[in-house]
Parts: structure tokens; sequence; C-alpha cells
């Protein structure tokens, strides 16, 4: 087994169901994204069957299945976001990057993620690209944003 | 407690703890349901059940709301059939427009309410993404497009399979039933019972057909179509055609299949007896050396598929003997159909079962000559009805034709089969005699009867005691499982089959399989036993013969290389 899972899974009880959330949680903070093997060894160990898991990890938005792209964006989309424009925002960044927010385009450069609420609702629509964030974004804003790191990807 | 409450004006007595429509059912009140399953607990996801309830502002659905003393309840009303309606239109907005091609015409539940409520135009249209058809499982069939998001399938498969091969996967309209990464239903945890097939109202959920080869095989030059069917299918063949199930139902089906050009047709129950007599022996080699026991019973293809992929530390405790449908094949290709001139190659084997994981199993690596399958299609019982009257049979003016094989002689101990508990009964009555040299006696073994999944008894075999035990449903095997792995039980026999009740209710029998009829088709067998002369495998004189012909003692090696199989785990994702 991977010895990462080992460890997190060693935290855990084993075949007790309510660990699931938070030991796919730690996984995901390690590794990334959730692979088959990750599934398969968390299903072994709580006695959960893989589908299941599966299910449950797909129902929630914070859980990926594929890699973040080399630029992850990520896009607020709680209240106040939404009401100062995040969603014309994220229809724009979709249709530039070829995109669905969730999903990490082919050639692993771009991924997009909508995240319920960043806490900065007084800085709306708030975007973030990996670690640096941009507060009060326009569409003219993202155009410049977009340009910038389809040149730093080139 | 009870309690009087009001439905539609009338008074009613009514228990603590009943939902309302525990006490509509009991009353003869019928409201409809989609997401509804006697026997499991209610979800309330279809909403096809509310009722209204002075008092409560919204409407409330009748299978998981509790009766309370002050309600007075409306289940026909004009606000609740409108409620009704409305929801068929918006489950009809994104369903296809293709009845008339669907392979659950006629007898589709969405179609049954949609007439139900009138509903005559499509009201609503939303967006539909194409989703593809899963065609990549070898016993069934999904079609995402069709399917009404009420969770049959995925409880059966979990509460009573216990594999949970498949899960809604998404959230809110995007949910979808699905299995891991959207890899179709080929995934290690599908048993390929069919079962969620038998609970699914729609046409999402349908077995991967092999009509058309079947078709195409009757009508090819050259080749000897020949067909076995098993012993579950006359009663169910008798039943769906309204027949009397006395023994000119075998007869007439015999009539029928000739009629549809297969030059011999056998029924598998003589296997199921050389099945009988090769287990009993292996058991009993088993006891003496006290190896690898319990013997696990390997007739129903979704449990092997479960030790195989699944539990593959148990495979050596499997019986290596083929299942019947299997042997039947064996014989038929090499023994039977060859001393009447046939080439193996020329033989076209079709069997009849009420399984779909039978499909699967026909398939499977090791069960071939060279590049001879034993049985070449496997069809359900739902697929033989279908067949019977796109030929135009008529059971009505069809003179019942008497059995014209020789191989056709059968204990009623192979007919149990069909029932859970059933294989164990003919089983130990063949064990106890080999043992002791006695019949074992009575010969009924009632502890191993009725509608239960899990039955178990205790047998004095001379100065031995054994265990055995009976479990139908699959998710009941887990518990007995986990008590071997620690070296707890002392069990000597254990008989697994997937489906409830054994294969009367398996996943390619005619639907609707309520409890009236599993009953019914129990009766059917056990009134076989009843009445029939020769009551154990040992006893058939076919047995006799084809030992002295054809085949060494049982469990021998020569046996051994054509009865058994030695089988191995597989590895799916």
């Amino acid at each position: 087994m991977d010895e990462i899972i080992g460890i997190v899974l060693s935290r855990y009880p084993a075949g007790k169901k309510e660990g699931l959330l938070p030991i796919l949680q730690e996984i995901q903070e390690e590794k990334g994204f959730l692979t088959g093997e990750i599934l398969n060894e968390v299903s072994a160990y709580l006695d959960i069957p893989v589908n299941k898991i599966y299910g449950v990890a797909a129902f929630y938005d914070q859980f990926r299945f594929k890699p973040h792209g080399r630029f992850h964006i990520q896009l607020c989309n709680g209240t106040s976001c939404y009401l100062h424009g995040s969603f014309p925002l994220l229809r724009d960044l979709e249709k530039q990057l070829k995109i669905k927010a969730g999903s990490t385009s082919r050639d692993g450069k771009f991924s997009i993620e909508i995240i319920p609420c960043m806490g900065a609702c007084e800085q709306s629509p708030v975007i973030k690209v990996n670690d640096t964030s941009y507060n009060k974004v326009t569409q003219e804003d993202l155009r410049k944003i977009i340009r910038t790191i389809k040149d730093k990807s080139e | 407690m009870q309690f009087d409450i009001e439905i539609n004006d009338e008074h009613v007595t009514a228990k603590r703890g009943e939902t309302i429509k525990n006490v509509l059912d009991r009353i003869g009140i019928k409201v409809p349901t989609l997401c509804y399953m006697n026997g499991f607990s209610p979800t309330g996801s279809c909403r096809m059940c509310v009722v209204e309830v002075d008092g409560i502002p919204g409407l409330v659905p009748s299978c998981s709301h509790l009766v309370e003393e002050w309600m007075k309840i409306k289940t026909h009303s004009p606000r609740v059939i409108k409620a009704r309606k409305t929801l068929i239109e918006l489950l009809l907005a994104s369903h296809p427009n293709d009845c008339l091609y669907c392979e659950k015409n006629g007898q589709c539940e969405l179609q049954v309410l949609a007439s139900e409520l009138q509903v005559r135009e499509r009201k609503y249209q939303s967006k539909r993404t194409p989703i593809q058809i899963d065609k990549i499982c070898p016993s069934i069939e999904r079609d995402p497009a069709k399917c009404v998001l009420c969770e049959r399938c995925v409880r059966v498969c979990n509460e009573i399979i216990g594999v949970g091969a498949i899960d809604i996967i998404g959230r809110g309209s995007e949910s979808r039933i699905g299995t891991t990464y959207n890899k179709g239903l080929n995934v290690k945890a599908c048993v390929k019972c069919g079962q969620c097939i038998q609970v699914c109202p729609t046409g999402a959920l349908t077995e991967k057909q092999s009509f058309q080869a079947v078709m195409e095989a009757l009508n090819k030059p050259g080749l000897f179509p020949v067909l076995q069917f098993s012993p579950t299918v006359p009663a169910a063949i008798a039943e769906e055609f309204n027949l009397k199930t006395n023994k000119d139902v075998l007869n007439l089906l015999r009539a029928a299949l000739k009629k549809m050009g297969f030059r011999q047709v056998f029924d598998t129950s003589m296997a199921a007896d050389l099945n009988i007599m090769e287990e009993a022996a292996e058991f009993i080699d088993r006891l003496k050396s006290q190896k690898d026991l319990p013997l696990f019973t390997s007739c129903c293809p979704s449990w092997v598929h479960f030790v195989e992929a699944l539990r593959p530390g148990f495979l050596p405790k499997l019986s290596t003997t083929l299942p019947p449908q299997q042997i039947m094949g064996r014989l038929i290709k090499q023994y039977i159909t060859s001393s009447a001139g046939q080439k193996p190659e020329d033989v076209y084997v079709v069997s009849v079962m009420p399984c779909t994981a039978k499909k699967d199993e026909a398939g499977k690596d090791y069960l071939k000559d060279s590049e001879t399958r034993f049985v070449d299609a496997v069809i359900t019982t739902r697929e033989l009805i279908k067949m019977i009257r796109l030929m135009g049979i008529d059971f009505s003016g069809l003179e019942p034709e008497p059995n014209d094989s020789s191989f056709s002689i059968r204990s009623s101990a192979s007919k149990l089969f069909g029932v859970a508990g059933g294989h164990l009964e003919g089983l130990i009555r063949t064990i106890h005699f080999n043992l002791t040299g006695q019949e074992l006696s009575p010969l009924k073994l009632t502890d191993l009867r009725g509608l239960k999944t899990r039955k178990e008894t205790r047998i004095r075999l001379g100065k031995q005691l054994i265990n055995v035990v009976s479990v139908s449903g699959l998710a009941n095997i887990k518990s007995i499982l986990d008590e071997i792995e620690a070296g707890k039980g002392d069990v000597h026999i254990i008989e697994v089959m997937a489906c409830p009740y054994g294969c009367i209710n398996g996943g390619g029998q005619p639907k609707g399989s309520d409890e009236k009829s599993l009953k019914g088709r129990m009766k059917v067998i056990y009134d076989v036993d009843e009445e029939e002369i020769i009551k154990v495998a040992h006893k058939n004189p076919i047995m006799t013969g084809l030992y002295e012909k054809f085949l060494d003692r049982p469990n021998s090696d020569r046996n051994k290389e054509l009865l058994h199989v030695l089988r191995n785990s597989i590895e799916i994702q």
C-alpha cells in the first residue's frame, strides 16, 4: 500500500464508516486528487463498497478525481460574489479556457474549481489563481488574468 | 396502540408506528409509487405516493409518513392527482420518447402511471445530454437516459445482494446511477445477478439479449440447435401463459420448443442429478481428509463471481463440480449428440435460465473445450417468453409432446435446485446414502424449506453429526464468511444462492415476483418432490448408465477432468 494512504488510514479505526469523509479529505490534501487505488484501499479498510465511496465523493465538489492544472483557478460563488457577477466571470473563464468548472484541460495546464465561499465577501467577486488572489474582479480584469496565465503557460 | 383516523371521509383504525401507506394497503386504497419497495426502508424520493393531510401545508409522502391520531387524509383529491400528474410530466420531460422501441414496452411502470394519470402530451421539455448505453457487462445493459432515479436498484444491490456495485453519482440535476469513474458495469463488485433488472420500473436496466443469436442459430443450415431448460422454467412459463402446472406443462413446453426449431430438448435437471453425485463424493472425500471444509456449493454463478472477484480466500472451499448448466452442455456435445453422429462444433446448445449471471458464466474461459463452448447461448425465461410469442406459438392448440430423449429422466432431488435449500436437501440425501448405505429418513428436510433466506439443520451421518446451512440473498453470506475467517463456526456444507429464496426469484424470471407468486413457484417444486417416485439422484437410472459407459467413479481423476473445474481469482478494477 502507498505509504501516505497507510499513514492516514492508521489514524482511523478500521471498519468505522464515519471515518470516510475525513480520510478522503486528508488523503486528497496529500495526494492532490483521488485515484482508483486510493478508493480501493479506503474501501477495503472501511468495508464500504468502492462504488459507494465514489458515489459519496462525487457528491461533494471538494473531491477531485483528476489532478489540478498547472494553473488552478478557484472562483468564489458565494452569495456576495454571485450578486457581484461571479456567474458571467465563470462563463467567460470556461469559454476562454475551453474547460468546464470542476475539470482540468487535456494538456494539464488549466483547471477551474468553484468555491462556495472564500470568506472575502467585501472583496467580491474573488478569484484565486494558484496562491494569488484577485479581488473585485471585472470582466476586463479577468481577460488580463487569462492572458497572463496563457502567456506563462506557453 | 390503536386509534381512529379519517381517510377519504371514512373512519379507519390505525396503529401507532404504521406509515400512512401501510394503512392504505390494508384497506385496499391504491396510491401510485415508483421508488417504494415492500420490505425496504422508504426513501420518499419519487413523491408519487403523496396524500393530502388536513393541517399540514404541503403534501406528504404516504410511504414514509407515520400516522397520527388527529389525521384526516385525502388520497385522491384534485390537488393530489394534479401533483402526481405533474410529477410524471416532469419525469417525462427528460425521458426518451421511444416507448415503441423500448425493451420494457408494455411492462413499464412509468408508462402505466402516465396512462393512469392521463398524461397525453409532453408538457415540459428539458435539455437532454446524450448518455451512452452501458453495454460493457456480459449480462446486464444500462440505459441511464431511461432512469428515473428511484434508487430501487441501488437499494437491492446494497441491502439484498450486499455488493453495492452501483450508486448515485453526482448531485442534484447531475445525479446519475453509475459506477466508479463511470466505467460501466464491468466492476468487480457486480455479480450480474440481475436483481436490479427485477426492480427497475423502466427500461433503464435490461438483460443483455441473446435472442438474436439464438434465432440466427435456429435458421443456420448445418447447425444442430438443441435446448436445455432449468427446472424453474416450466413453472414460470405456466404462470405466464395461464397453463395448469401439472405434468403436461413439460410436454407442452417441449412441443413448443420443437416447433420453434430446436432439434432436441433437454431438462437440465438430469445434469443436476449428476452434479449431486459428484458433489456428494467430493464432500465425502473432504470430510474424510478434513480438508477445505465447509464445502460451499458452486451452482450459483453470482456467488462464484463474488468469491472469484471479492473473496478469493474462499476459492479452495468452493465445490469444484461444474454447475448443472455446464455439465449438461458438455454431456450434450461430448456424449449425447456425438453418439447420434453429430460433431460437437455443429451442435449449438441454448440454455434457458432464470438467471442473468448464467450468461456471464457461459462465457468464462474455463468453460470450453478448445474452441467449443459447453453452452453457446443463454437466454432468460423472459427472453424465452418473448420468443414463444414471436414465433406465434399457441399453447391451447399444441399437442403435448412426450419425452423422446433417454436423457430426460431425473430425480425430484434435481428439481429442488430451483429453490434455496433444495440443492442442499438433494445433496444430503445422496451423501447420507453413500456414507451409511441407507436412505435418509424422512427424505424431506423441512428445516431447509420455506420462504426464508437463512435455513439450517443438523444431520446425523452414522456416528457423525454435520451442520448444513442454506443462505440466499448474497448480503447474508458476509457475516458467515467473516466468522469462518475468524476460525469460528462448525459448519460442513453451505449452500449459497445470490437471489433471495433461490432461482425461482432469479434475475431472469418474469417480473413481479411477489410473495404469492414465489410461494406458488416453490409449491410447484415441492409438489414434484411429493409425487415423484425417484426422489434421490443416486437412484436415477441414467446415472448408473453414465457412470458405466462414459464416466469413472464420482470425483475420480477422469470425472474431475470432465465434470469439475478449479477456479482462480479474477482481477477487475
